[in-house]
């Protein structure tokens, strides 16, 4: 046996590993810790000391005016689509790299996924000698498996020095879009490996002496398909990181390095404290949930995020145990910080809005994850997608928590049913008429219809479930960069809403073409076409399901050009009409990867409804006949789903009618319905139906959860779970057309077969005779 | 008698341990129990909800879930009819259990607390805690006065 190393020997292997690592790949101890670091001792030291309450007032005072004006700047001059809308922030992080502060009107999950790069660049290039971390320094990241949402959000993160010592970070986030990815616009579906997803860059300094390095611009540059964007906003960051500094710097002169380390830090232990008193005026108990998406952007299949939370005292746990296996090659996986990143960004929309926006709120809530899931996704997983799971997980705690909080005397905002979840929009790549490459994505993706509220129905188009301010942008504005030409903009989709009491807000329809280009195309990255997207709450309807539609073979422009009175702008019409003679109409899941169109071809989808809140009997009857007369709903609706009786004419209620309708529809509930225990005997089955592509666990039990492996159903152990590899859809599809093939072969040499024995068969005869 | 209001459509009697209706008083069964065993339930084909707006015969895809995919569970009051919670699930899926209360906590919780028979007034956002600290925090909700 060899002897134990002494402690020499031990320091100089330890040494010799630190200065040898191989690859400094996302740290486990940084990304999968969400709570805020100890005090240092200098934290300790202040904030042990009474604290000078109205110092600390102004001086967050201060640095809020500064956040709101760096993130204006990025709005001001950002040259990404995102920027425009409001897809960005700005940030303030204490020296161990705790998120503080966001821009008031700022993307808050930016700043929230921000601190893991920042504590990687704290923890491993402040020592390393090719790289440090000194006054007017700036690193750059954007892989989500370091810290993000996902890889087309580009950050600055610049560390602030006072006499020579680090005092704070601050961090500049845009959402890009083009990042180079196998299809343009930053979001691939069609990645099979993280290799597919472009741009991928680990924290690294690409700022010295406050100046980009050209050099590293110019690979960046090369490595996307819009060398001036990339450009662009790497200035407008680093110049709105700059503009920060500035102002914290004056904050530092006037009131001292002391007073900013005791605002920051205090900012956030605050918050944690408040949260834990959250969490104690809440009932203990267990509240479940679950949430499908019903395609893997490549193929249909159910995937499910199951989802328990646990309160006991002032202990919240989160336990995401039961959901689906991650998919090695395709791109919907989500890393588990990122998960947590837009948990608490849909948080903070719809449970504690009022709370300031910092991940402390995250520091007492614990987490369970099996491993290798679609939330918790390995580190080889593509991610580029991960959207998909990452929108659903914005709105899945409302319904939980909704639960947890409907009892409470005081409410720190309304109770709200879940918000539409799925990024329904347009993404696009190609030629522009002004002879650029281009890839980005529209602006409708903030355009989601909120979920019933406890109080009033849902706001309509209101924003993405991650930053309630979030624009949908100017169509004109649009339409002067790119070719495309929007037929119908901003119709409410009318019946495509979430039912209830209290009314989902809706979606509204979008109607692409484009002209003025030779290559142009578009792909959607979009679940719930078969299963809805949108869940209820307490005994409401969610939103429906969605197709994307396409009219091919034809250019609306020379029909817009003779018969324009035959166009509608309505999809429902255009599709069910089909007023374009020779053109194909078609309706396919929105989910669909990169393809070229043709000048005038028609691509439509909708912007989906949040979900319904309450019974739609208790529904009052003149706010469903404010629905019609608004065009939300048809009489069809309000007769059939809401039991309102009417004058078609008029519009007049009639009260006794409608008060029968709806006691008769009550009886016939009473009629129909099986008791709960009978029910589930004959409802409930060992296993998913054969035919669906199911992945996560079935019921409560999350011991075991199923898969697909190379076409074919796989159940695991939840504790074990094992990657799912998925069949090439074009291999499935050939495979299908060779079947068929294969069965009018068959079929023809039956019929041959038959054929011949029939003409046989005379000849036979007549030889008998 | 006290009772705490736990959804749009339920309460729990604290004294019987009982899940009630909030439409029309009903008990429905124990509150230690999955109080969805307290209800009825029907299995609803999607399509009579959410109905095909592109007409089924030219497309497959029409707004209307897919039914071999998705049903939805509607659970009902026995006594009054009113829809006390609705469920999307894939076709056998069991149902969830998706409140489990502690109901001795919930009983020490409320000693003390003033029952509150109507929901809080809601508001978009409660601006006047206004961040002011856990002082703040504790006088907004009448914990210090």
């Amino acid at each position: 046996m060899n002897a134990p190393n002494t402690p020499e020997q031990q320091a100089m292997l330890d040494r010799f590993v630190r200065q040898n690592k191989l690859f400094y790949g996302p740290d486990p101890a940084i990304m999968e810790n969400h709570r805020i670091e100890a005090r240092s001792a200098l934290e300790e030291r202040l904030l042990s000391a009474p604290v000078d309450a109205h110092k600390v007032n102004e001086v967050r005072g201060l640095i809020t005016a500064a956040l709101d004006e760096s993130n204006t700047m990025i709005e001001q001059m950002g040259a990404a689509p995102g920027a425009k809308w409001g897809d960005m922030t700005t940030g303030i992080f204490t020296a161990a790299g705790d998120l503080s502060m966001i821009a008031p009107y700022g993307v808050g999950g930016f700043a929230a996924a921000v601190f893991y790069p920042i504590k990687f660049v704290n923890k491993y290039w402040t020592h390393e000698p090719s790289v440090g971390v000194h006054d007017g320094d700036g690193f750059i990241h954007n892989d989500a498996r370091y810290g993000g949402i996902h890889n087309t959000d580009q950050s600055m993160m610049m560390p602030i020095f006072w006499n020579e010592k680090l005092v704070c970070w601050i961090s500049a986030t845009i959402h890009e879009g083009e990042n180079g990815a196998t299809e343009p616009g930053g979001m691939p579906a069609a990645a099979e490996s993280k290799f597919d997803e472009g741009l991928k860059m680990s924290p690294f300094k690409v700022v010295e002496k406050f100046e980009l390095k050209r050099d590293l611009v110019t690979f960046l540059q090369n490595s996307v398909r819009d060398p001036k964007l990339q450009l662009e906003d790497m200035k407008v960051r680093l110049h709105s990181c700059l503009r920060l500094r500035e102002r914290v710097i004056k904050v530092l002169e006037e009131y001292g390095e002391e007073a900013l380390i005791v605002t920051l830090r205090k900012n956030i232990e605050d918050v944690v404290e408040e949260v834990k008193r959250r969490i104690r005026e809440m009932p203990d108990g267990t509240m479940r949930t679950m949430s499908f998406a019903d395609s893997t952007l490549r193929e249909s299949a159910l995937l499910k995020l199951n989802m328990a939370i646990t309160v006991q005292g002032d202990k919240l746990t989160v336990d995401m145990r039961g959901s689906s296996p991650e998919l090695l090659n395709r791109s919907i996986n989500a890393c588990q910080a990122s998960f947590k990143t837009m948990l608490y960004s849909g948080w903070m929309q719809n449970v504690w809005p009022d709370l300031p926006f910092t991940m402390a709120v995250f520091t007492p809530f614990d987490f369970i994850f099996d491993e290798k899931s679609i939330i918790n996704g390995s580190f080889d997983t593509p991610q580029a997608m991960s959207l998909i799971p990452l929108f659903k997980t914005m709105t899945i705690a409302s319904v939980p928590m909704a639960k947890f909080n409907y009892s409470l005397p005081v409410r720190y905002t309304a109770i709200v049913a879940p918000q539409y979840d799925q990024p329904a929009t347009l993404i696009y790549g190609g030629l522009t008429q002004h002879a650029e490459f281009t890839g980005n994505f529209c602006a409708d993706i903030n355009g989601m219809g909120q979920g019933g509220r406890s109080h009033r129905d849902g706001e309509h188009s209101v924003s993405p479930p991650f930053a309630a301010h979030c624009d949908i942008g100017e169509i004109e504005l649009m339409e002067e960069d790119l070719p495309l030409v929007r037929l119908g903009a901003f119709t409410l989709t009318k019946d495509r809403v979430g039912f209830g009491k209290q009314r989902s807000g809706m979606g509204y329809e979008q109607i692409h073409t484009f002209r003025g280009s030779a290559m142009w195309g578009y792909m959607t990255g979009c679940s719930g076409s078969l299963f809805p997207s949108s869940q209820p709450l307490f005994g409401g309807y969610s939103s429906p399901t969605y197709p994307l539609c396409k009219i091919k073979n034809t250019d609306v422009f020379e029909q817009l050009q003779k018969n324009p009175e035959r166009v509608p702008f309505d999809i429902i019409k255009l599709m069910n009409e089909q007023p374009i003679e020779g053109a194909a109409y078609s309706t396919h899941p929105m989910a669909m990867t990169f393809e070229l169109a043709a000048p005038g071809e028609i691509y439509m989808m909708c912007q989906g409804a949040g979900g319904g809140y309450g019974d739609v009997l208790q529904r009052d009857p003149a706010s469903v006949m404010k629905d019609i007369e608004e065009d939300l709903i048809s009489h069809d609706t309000a007769r059939e789903i809401y039991k309102v009786v009417f004058d078609a004419a008029s519009g007049v209620i009639d009260e006794v009618a409608t008060a029968k309708a709806r006691a008769d529809e009550r009886k016939a509930r009473m009629k129909r319905g099986v008791p709960y225990d009978k029910f589930v005997k004959t409802w409930n089955t060992p296993e998913p139906p054969v035919n669906l592509p199911y992945m996560g666990c079935w019921g409560d039990d999350v011991s075991e959860v199923y898969g697909v492996m190379m076409g074919q159903r796989v159940k695991m152990s939840g504790a074990a779970l094992q990657s799912q590899f998925m069949l090439n859809p074009k291999d499935v599809y050939i495979a299908s057309l060779e079947a068929q093939v294969a069965a009018f072969k068959k079929a023809e040499a039956g019929a041959k077969a038959a054929g011949a024995k029939k003409k046989a068969a005379p000849a036979k005869k007549a030889k008998k005779k | 008698m006290k009772k705490v209001l736990i959804t749009e459509n339920l309460r729990i009697d604290l004294d019987t341990e009982k899940w009630e209706c909030r439409s029309c008083e009903a008990e429905l069964i124990g509150a230690r129990e999955n109080y969805k065993r307290g209800l009825l339930v029907h299995n609803r084909d999607p399509r009579e909800i959410h109905k095909p707006l592109l007409d089924p015969a030219k497309y497959e895809l029409t707004y209307a879930p897919n039914p071999d995919w998705c049903r939805i569970l509607e659970y009902y009051c026995p006594k009054c009819g009113s829809m006390i919670e609705t469920e999307y699930l894939p076709p056998g899926h069991p149902p969830i259990r998706d409140i489990t209360l502690d109901i001795d906590a919930l009983k020490a919780q409320w000693k003390d607390r003033p029952e509150v028979s109507v929901p809080p007034a809601d508001k978009d956002t409660r601006q006047r805690i206004a961040h002011g600290g856990q002082r703040a925090a504790r006088m907004f909700t009448g914990e210090e006065k």
